[in-house]
């Protein structure tokens, strides 16, 4: 499957506005019938990535399971701030175990569905990158090797942001977090380490691995979409920045991502049974540092001392994804990048 | 219908017929052979509208039984010693959330030093899960508890762990009379959830609850658990009615009414205690035994009740708190704290060390003479352990 493309109405970016769009097209968001799966009250910080991105994944899994689904979150801000007792965001049947076993809680959900015969009733888990890639790693393996019917969804914002911003997995190099702190000869979170967990679920040979951030919303319903029309493990990981973590601001949220998928540092793909099916070129390229310096939590490449020789090894590490995952085509605009310092 | 079979066996033939929907399971000796059994079942068909399904792991095993039974479907897993310790976070909440599932533990120790054989430092450290625990004297009481303990979570909505000393009960082959499929049905209706995940009538369950309101949740648990020691004699009378036999309860009283000297214990090793009774009781011994069934929710009245003419208690245990002692005989002397009756502990059958007929006899007549004391290791090797003291001593 390739992604629909996008029409730019009226601002000509990535903006969800798709009023005079057909209704067909419309996001799923326009729709006055859709399901609200997290609904308004909720308690995450201003600019939360994650609550976007849940907000959207679950309300399109809503409408492609006709509203017969049943979600398994792990514990992580998204629990937190959505099911503070009483209340609660969820509007949709919603189940919390643990921080580490959504993924096995998910399959004894799809299991007990197949044994009453209610396949009809799809089921949705979901986590941060904490709960996914380390803690709950071993029984989303599980989950995955059985082909349990469960389409997996990681909300990652590379850290455990819960908890007060400690390195995770899924902690990108550089990065500074309260665990891998803005110290030493090597400031941040060191290379050579961490996950890449959308390449892990390939691994599996599952029907349907994807990739998406919440700087193309459209691309995330569309892939949620795309999920629900398997049967058996689907793994979708989106991107998710968070203005407390990664010290950016709240406004920013939707831009950092646009500039993580735009620099190459984070892939948006498809790959159906281990092989790569599609992927979304990039529109206008940009290095590494338009994404960098938006963020506090990678201050010290800037300040006090300029770190080109860790920027470098940064692009290169986004130069390796634009060639593995062919982000580049005949229109992406400034493919060739300009000599540093000139962006 | 009688049968010649394997403790294994028996339990998972009457799981089979308690019509499971989910079951889960990480194979762990001595467990292995019940599991075995059940995906059988279910693999030949013989066991319908039921999942098996192979996990990679006990956490894994409990967290997707914590979604099944959520889901409303009736849930069972099996397990032992380091595959109980390694699902223990699940274990706690599968009874937070007030999920009916049923698990066996399959006694064994716990490591290290890694030992397979039996004794009951497992189930014992779940003793504060907020599960409801029973205990199998026979492979009989194991199949039959099973039958019950559907029974018992699914009208508590709390869960059940059956615990049956793995080996010694497991891997025997006896006569068990197995349920037959009509009697079970007549006794087991079907699972009604209190609670479900339904898309048509949403509710979130396993909100985060603050200080303002655990302590109440905490308490309310507490409670709902205590209601299992008038539902637990209850249900062993219909499974009576139905089946024609006495089983399960929450103690088992042996000619405990007269009896100065009343021994306690859980588990298989009270047949061995019965038959030693017996031949002291031939020679005109004043001495009883008392079954604990029920050490979750604990029967203190029960216990109280039958101790109430008893000189003396000796509390024969397989599993025990190092730094204290006793565990079962603690909470015995919470039931009896009024009296002044001296409770002895003994700490037998640790790691499958067997607790034989001679032992016993020369441990009881240390009590009959009150020269036990307090705490006892039975068959401890005095020598070695106090060669080791000193050697470690002096380094």
């Amino acid at each position: 499957m390739s992604t629909a493309p996008v029409k730019f109405y009226q601002v000509g970016s990535f903006a969800v506005g798709n009023r005079l769009l057909p209704p067909d097209q419309n996001s799923i968001q326009s729709d006055s019938e859709r399901t609200n799966a997290l609904t308004s009250g909720h308690r995450a910080c201003q600019g939360c990535g994650e609550a976007l991105g849940a907000r959207y994944a679950l309300d399109a899994a809503m409408r492609a399971s006709n509203g017969k689904m049943i979600a398994v979150n792990a514990t992580g801000c998204l629990e937190v701030f959505s099911t503070p007792y009483p209340e609660s965001s969820w509007r949709i049947a919603w189940l919390h175990s643990l921080f580490g076993n959504a993924p096995a809680v998910a399959t004894g959900v799809a299991a007990a569905l197949k044994a009453k015969g209610r396949t009809d009733i799809r089921v949705v888990s979901q986590g941060g990158d904490g709960a996914t890639v380390d803690i709950g790693f071993g029984v989303l393996s599980g989950m995955f090797e059985r082909n349990d019917d469960v389409l997996y969804i990681c909300y990652d914002n590379e850290a455990y942001m819960n908890t007060g911003v400690q390195r995770s997995g899924a902690t990108p190099p550089a990065a500074r977090t309260s665990t891998t702190q803005a110290v030493g000869p090597e400031p941040g979170n060191v290379f050579g380490q961490g996950k890449n967990l959308p390449r892990i679920a390939m691994a599996h040979e599952i029907p349907y691995v994807a990739t998406a951030t919440v700087a193309d919303l459209r691309d995330l319903e569309a892939k949620v979409t795309r999920a629900m029309e398997f049967r058996g493990a689907r793994y979708l990981h989106v991107l998710v920045p968070c203005p407390l973590g990664w010290g950016s601001a709240s406004c920013d949220t939707v831009r950092i991502a646009r500039l993580a998928t735009q620099s190459g540092l984070f892939p948006v793909f498809e790959a159906e049974r281990g092989e790569v099916v599609s992927s979304t070129p990039i529109r206008q390229r940009v290095g590494v540092e338009e994404y960098l310096k938006l963020q506090a939590r990678y201050g010290h490449l800037f300040s006090p001392k300029r770190r080109d020789d860790i920027i470098d090894h940064l692009q290169a590490n986004a130069d390796r994804n634009i060639a593995r995952y062919n982000l580049i085509n005949a229109d992406t605009k400034n493919a060739d990048l300009p000599e540093k310092g000139v962006l | 219908m009688l049968r010649q079979v394997e403790g294994s066996k028996a339990v998972a033939d009457a799981v089979a017929c308690c019509r499971p929907e989910v079951i889960c399971a990480y194979p762990i000796s001595p467990q292995t052979h019940i599991v075995e059994g059940l995906s059988r079942l279910v693999k030949a068909g013989d066991l319908k509208n039921c999942e098996f399904v192979n996990v990679e792991s006990e956490f894994a095993a409990m967290s997707v039984a914590i979604g099944a039974s959520a889901t409303g479907a009736r849930t069972y897993t099996a397990t032992a010693s380091q595959g109980l310790l390694f699902m223990v976070e699940a274990v706690f909440n599968a009874s937070g959330l007030g999920l009916p599932i049923v698990m066996t533990v399959a006694n064994r120790a716990i490591g290290g030093p890694i030992n397979i054989w039996n004794d009951h430092s497992d189930s014992m450290s779940q003793r504060d899960s907020g599960w409801i625990q029973l205990y199998a004297e026979t492979n009989q009481e194991a199949a039959d508890l099973h039958v019950q303990a559907f029974r018992i979570a699914e009208e508590l909505s709390l869960p059940v762990m059956v615990c049956m000393d793995g080996f010694i009960l497991t891997h025997a082959s006896e006569q068990v009379d197995i349920p037959e499929q009509e009697q079970v049905d007549a006794f087991l209706p079907p699972y009604s959830p209190r609670q479900v995940l339904n898309p048509d009538e949403p509710v979130s369950i396993g909100a985060m609850v603050g200080p303002e309101a655990f302590m109440e949740v905490r308490y309310m648990a507490h409670a709902k658990t205590l209601l299992a020691l008038e539902k637990i004699p209850q249900v062993a009378k219909d499974f009576e009615k139905v089946f024609h036999r006495d089983s399960g309860g929450l103690v088992r009283p042996y000619h405990c009414e007269d009896a100065e000297t009343v021994v306690i214990a859980l588990g298989s090793v009270l047949g061995t205690i019965k038959d030693v009774v017996d031949e002291l009781r031939e020679k005109g011994t004043s001495i009883g035994v008392l079954g604990i069934i029920t050490f979750r929710p604990f029967p203190f009245e029960a216990v109280r009740n039958a101790l109430k003419n008893a000189k003396r208690v000796v509390v024969v245990e397989k599993a025990f708190s190092i730094g204290i002692g006793g565990i079962v005989s603690e909470n015995v002397k919470g039931s009896i704290s009024e009296q002044k009756t001296p409770i002895y502990t003994v700490i037998a059958g640790l790691g499958g060390r067997p607790i034989t007929k001679t032992s016993l006899h020369a441990l009881f007549h240390q009590a009959f003479n009150d020269s036990l004391e307090p705490l006892t290791f039975l068959d401890l090797d005095q020598d070695l352990v106090e060669r080791e003291i000193i050697r470690e001593g002096s380094k």
